[in-house]
Order: C-alpha cells, then structure tokens, then sequence
C-alpha cells in the first residue's frame, strides 16, 4: 500500500514516541507501587529497590512479556475486519497509545488511582468499537480480561492471606520464632525462584527454543525451574545465615530480630514483584507499539506472521529505566515513607501473592493491573489480621477509578483516532 | 505527576503506637501522685503545688494525644481490632490521668490533712492502685507484639496472663481499701466532718484508678477474642 510507504517512517516514529513516554510513565509511577513496599517495609534501601527495579523489570520484559504484548497487539482487536482497513488499525493503535498517554498525566495531575492497563485496554476498545464498527472488538477476549481485573485482586489476595497465615503458624506464633524463621524461610525463597523459573521456560523462552529446534515438557520444565528454586533458596540461606541476633533490638519489640530475618526475603519477593511487573505492564506501551511496527513493514497485510523486532522490547524496557531514573525514585522514596506500617513478614506475604498471581496472568497473556492486585494482595494481608490500618475508603476509589478509566481511555482514544485520520487526509 | 496516584494511600496509620504513647502520658500523671501525696504529708504545699503542676501538664498532654487519636479513627479504617473497643480504651486511659488530676486537685484545693495514723496505710493503698495502672500499662504495650503475631498463638496466651495478674492486684486495693475506710471510720469522730467526707472521696477516687484499670485489661481481652 503507497500509504505505508509514504508515511510509514513518521508513523513509526510517533508510535516510538509515544510508546516510549507511556514506558516512562510506567517506570516513573506503576514501578514504584510494586516496589514501593519494599523500601517501605526498610527491606532494601532506594537505591538497591532501583537497581533491582531496573534488572528485574527488564528481565520480566523481555522474557516473560510476548504474551500480555502480543494480547494488546491483536488480541483486543478482530483482526479480520482490519484486514481491508489497516490503515484504521495503526491510527487506532497511535490514538490508543496517545489517550492512555494523557489520561495518566490528567488522573496523576489529579491524583486519582488509575491504572495503565485499563487505560491502555479500554482506548483500544473504544477506537475499535465505535471508531470502526461493534464488530472490530474481540468481545470474547474482552471479557477475559475484564473478568482478570476482578479475579487477579481476589486472587492476590487469597494467595497474601494463606502465605501469611502459614507464617504465623510456623515461625511467629512458634516459642522461638528467630530460629524457626531462618529455617523455614528459604522455603519461601523456593517458591520465588521456582515462579519465575517456570514462567520464563514455559512462555518466555518458548520462541528461542522454537528457533534452535528444541522444546522442553512440563515436566521438565518444571524440574528445571525446581532446580532454579533450590539454587534461589541456597543463596538465600546463605544471606540469612549473616543475620545474627540482636538482643538489645528486642527491649522494644520482641519480633525487632524476626523481621530482619524476612528483611532478606524480601530482596527476594522485590525480584519477583519487579520481574512480575515487568512481564504485564510494559506491554501496555509496547504492545501498540508493536502493531504499527509489523503493520508498517509488512506494508499493510496484517495476517503477515512477524517476529517482534527487538528493538521494541527494549524501548520498552528502556523506557522503564528512563522512567525509574529519571522520576521513580522520587515517587519511590515517597511511598516509601508512607508505608512504614507494613513490616517485612506482611510486605513479603503481598509481594508474594500479588507476584504470583501477576506472573501466573503475563503467562496466560493476560494484561492485568499491577497496583490493583497488590491492593488486593495487601488486603488479604489485612484479613488475616496482620496491618494496623487499611483505608477502606481509598481501596474503594482505588477500584472505582477503574470503571472511570474505561470510558475515558476509549473517548480520548476516539477523539484522538478522528484526528489522526483527518490529518493523514483519510 | 502527582504523588497520591500510589499504593501507600491505601496504608492508615496503626492505632497501636499511639494508644501506647497515650498510655505513657497517663502513667507519668500516676506516677507523681506518689510525690505529690508525700509532699502534702510533709505538710510542704510548695512543693505540692509544683507537683500539681506537673501533674497538670501531663493530664494536658494525655488530653491532646487523645484529641489526636481520635481524630485519625475514621470509620472508613479497616483494622485487626474493633474501632470501638479502641475508642473505649483510650477513654478509659484519659480517665486514669483525669481522675489523678481530681485526687491531686482536691487535695491541693482543700489543703486536705490526712491524719498522721494514716499515712503509711494511705500511701500504701495509693502505691498499690498505681501499681494496678502500671499492669494495665504493660498489657497495652503488648499490642504492637500482638499486631506482629496477628493477634493468636504464645502472645496471646501471655498478654491474657498479664490481665489476670492486673485483675489479682485489683483485688488489693479492694482489700487495702476496705482497710483504710475501716481506720478512718474510727477515728472519723474526732475530724471534720466536711474533711472526713472529702477524705471518703478520695480514698474513693483511689480506689478507681484501679478500677478504671481493670476496665482497661478487660478491653484488651476483649480485643483477643476472636
């Protein structure tokens, strides 16, 4: 098509452009809610949460998020109907990727809680549906997804209420609680290098193994990822076996010296949290992104199979970093401050359950909220009584702002896709 | 962009912390009372007086925390504790430090003589209500323990035994109560009436410091039931 050859390379640009902004918006803000308990809970210091932040999130990207990528890339969308109209698709893609844009600079400017997914999900539907026609929106998959927004809060949060709950059971309410903890601990450290081991083998690596002929059963995959566990649990063991006990921290609190204990279990879940976080949430920038890039190239035939280039990938995870480093820290250091009531024992149990949950969706490829479920995550925690405070009033905002967030992502998103095609002379 | 748009807001302020620093400041009123009365027997109101003061600032304080506590117990907070019981706990702790205040006040204002036979028996029942208020102290500051467990297991076994303990000393200053009355009234004939109905106040008003802490111990069991 002479439309792609002509203003391929500004659409690319743009859809880089913005793409980018959206990864350092993410980096900027959604970073430091997964990572803002962390240095809250005086795990880690801001700076190492930054540092582990920028691996992890970057691994996550790039190993365990072609799956959430390729859902905001043609998932949300009836591919066929585009077929005669792609021009439609990458106006709708930049429209998409330029109201999420603004809807999370208007919602931070105000400060109201919303979330990039739902931003981003809600812009491609509205474009889709009455940009184009009904029929343009995968309804099907549309309501998978939004069935995971409610599910993955409940989820997280029945995962952080049995995980606390069994700490309780045996280390805090046990008659040496220091000791049992050293011993039980690398347990919990099992299970985070496990997840994340599974999840890279069984989706994120599953193209390179493709590529080099190789494939792995579950079964071994899984005893691939069990060995990653162990290996996780042996180096935690280690780092723990350097917390000695301090008796003159225990005149004030007779728990002072347990929570350094799941101090260090927590470097481990913050891993997670960051790897987990990666995997859904740069696809919100990168997924639209992708689309125009293979549309463009491919000169308009969306049916081409097309590898995602890797330079895309890694705008996004640059972008993150970008963001992290740029204004992260900040909003980090921030969080961090006001979150002092969630001691280590409660930060891990929400990190956990809300890492679990986030990585078990990026593997079923679907794009959830991270903020949310860790709200959820943090709820569960609470229901086990385990937190001092919760404001009921701002979970319920929090949740509420997400059935705002649809419909504005999707009106910006049509005014947005209007425009476009008008100055594209369409 | 604007800091709010963040998870942190979702965290309310523990109560522990703060009903634990309004019970110290209660306690610091107790703990005067001792000097305060010393120095009326002594006859030195002086020092009294300055003692009083003192007395005064801390029940202030107290008064202030309170103000403060309440105001962070929107109904909107979800905790691992019922609001209301904590309401009625910190009520009950600002009546220890108001009624210490009273007990020194009245004192003060009247320039009350306890008579000489008294003293040691007087004394004795005051330091021993004081000591009720300090168990009740020491169960309170067993809360933040109790949050970090979740409120289950061994702490809960142990803070219910620091409420027996605190209900056993209640039941001295019964006793020691019951016995200063039983002095007074003997020698009642040859003092003031008026003196001797203050008198009766106070010994009252001593007797419910103890009182109040046993209403305090049995908030905080009520707080472990599940």
């Amino acid at each position: 098509m002479e439309f792609f050859t002509e203003y391929g390379p500004t659409l690319i640009v743009i859809a880089a452009l913005v793409g980018f902004f959206m990864a350092w918006g993410v980096g900027a803000n959604d970073v430091a809610n997964a990572m803002g308990t962390s240095v809250g809970s005086k795990a880690l210091t801001l700076k190492q949460a930054i540092l582990i932040a920028m691996v992890f999130e970057f691994a996550g990207a790039y190993l365990a998020g072609g799956e959430v990528t390729s859902t905001i890339r043609k998932g949300i969308v009836d591919s066929a109907i585009f077929v005669e109209r792609p021009n439609d698709l990458v106006f709708g893609m930049l429209s998409a990727l330029l109201a999420a844009g603004t809807w999370l600079m208007i919602a931070s400017f105000m400060g109201w809680p919303v979330s990039t997914t739902h931003s981003i999900v809600g812009a491609i539907v509205g474009f889709a549906a009455i940009g184009v026609s009904v029929d343009a929106v995968n309804w099907s998959k549309v309501s998978t997804i939004v069935a995971s927004w409610v599910v993955s809060p409940v989820m997280a949060g029945t995962l952080s209420f049995l995980l606390f709950r069994s700490v309780q059971r045996l280390i805090l309410l046990q008659d040496d609680p220091f000791t049992k903890a050293k011993r039980y601990i690398p347990i919990y450290m099992f299970f985070v290098g496990f997840l994340i081991a599974m999840v890279t083998l069984l989706k994120g690596l599953k193209h390179v193994f493709k590529d080099n002929g190789m494939s792995l059963s579950f079964l071994e995959s899984a005893g691939i990822a069990s060995l990653v566990g162990i290996v996780v649990a042996i180096i935690g063991s280690y780092l723990l076996s350097r917390v000695k006990r301090d008796l003159s921290l225990e005149t004030d609190n007779r728990f002072a010296n347990v929570e350094r204990v799941f101090a260090v279990l927590m470097i481990f879940t913050a891993c997670a949290m960051a790897f987990a976080h990666g995997s859904n949430d740069v696809a919100n920038a990168v997924g639209p992104l992708a689309a125009v890039v293979s549309i463009v190239n491919s000169g308009g035939d969306i049916a081409a199979k097309s590898v995602m280039p890797s330079w895309i990938l890694l705008l996004g995870g640059g972008g993150i970093v970008v963001g992290l480093a740029t204004y992260g820290f900040k909003v980090m250091g921030t969080i961090g401050r006001k979150i002092t009531e969630l001691t280590p024992s409660r930060g891990f149990a929400a990190e956990l359950g809300a890492a679990a949950t986030v990585v078990i969706a990026s593997g079923t490829g679907l794009p959830i909220s991270t903020t949310h479920t860790l709200v959820g995550a943090v709820l569960g925690v609470g229901l086990a009584r385990g937190i001092g405070a919760l404001n009921l009033r701002m979970v319920g905002s929090i949740f509420l702002s997400w059935l705002v967030t649809l419909p504005a992502g999707a009106g910006l998103c049509i005014i947005f896709f209007y425009i476009f095609k008008a100055s594209f002379g369409q | 962009m604007a800091l709010s748009n963040s998870i942190s807001n979702i965290f309310g302020v523990s109560p522990v912390k703060p009903l634990q620093n309004h019970m110290s400041a209660a306690i610091q009123c107790v703990d005067l009372l001792d000097a305060f009365l010393r120095a009326t027997f002594e006859g030195n109101w002086d020092e009294a007086t300055a003692v009083f003061e003192q007395i005064s600032t801390e029940e202030q304080s107290a008064d202030d925390l309170k103000k403060q506590f309440r105001m962070h117990m929107p109904k909107s907070l979800f905790m691992p504790v019922s609001r209301g019981d904590l309401l009625s706990i910190i009520t009950q702790q600002d009546n220890i430090a108001n009624l210490t205040k009273d007990i020194s006040g009245i004192i003060l204002g009247r320039k009350m003589a306890i008579p000489d036979k008294l003293h040691n028996d007087f004394i004795g029942f005051a330091e021993s209500s004081a000591e009720t208020c300090r168990a009740a102290h020491s169960a309170i500051n067993e809360l933040d323990e109790l949050l970090e467990t979740g409120f289950a297991g061994s702490e809960v076994k142990f803070v219910k035994k620091l409420i027996r303990d605190l209900a056993a000393q209640e039941q001295k200053v019964d006793k020691k109560e019951q016995k200063l009355r039983k002095k007074l009234f003997n020698i009642e004939a040859d003092l003031s009436p008026i003196d001797v109905i203050f008198m009766y106040n106070i010994i009252d008003q001593i007797g419910g410091l103890a009182d109040t802490a046993e209403l305090i111990g049995n908030q905080v069991e009520l707080l472990l039931a599940k």
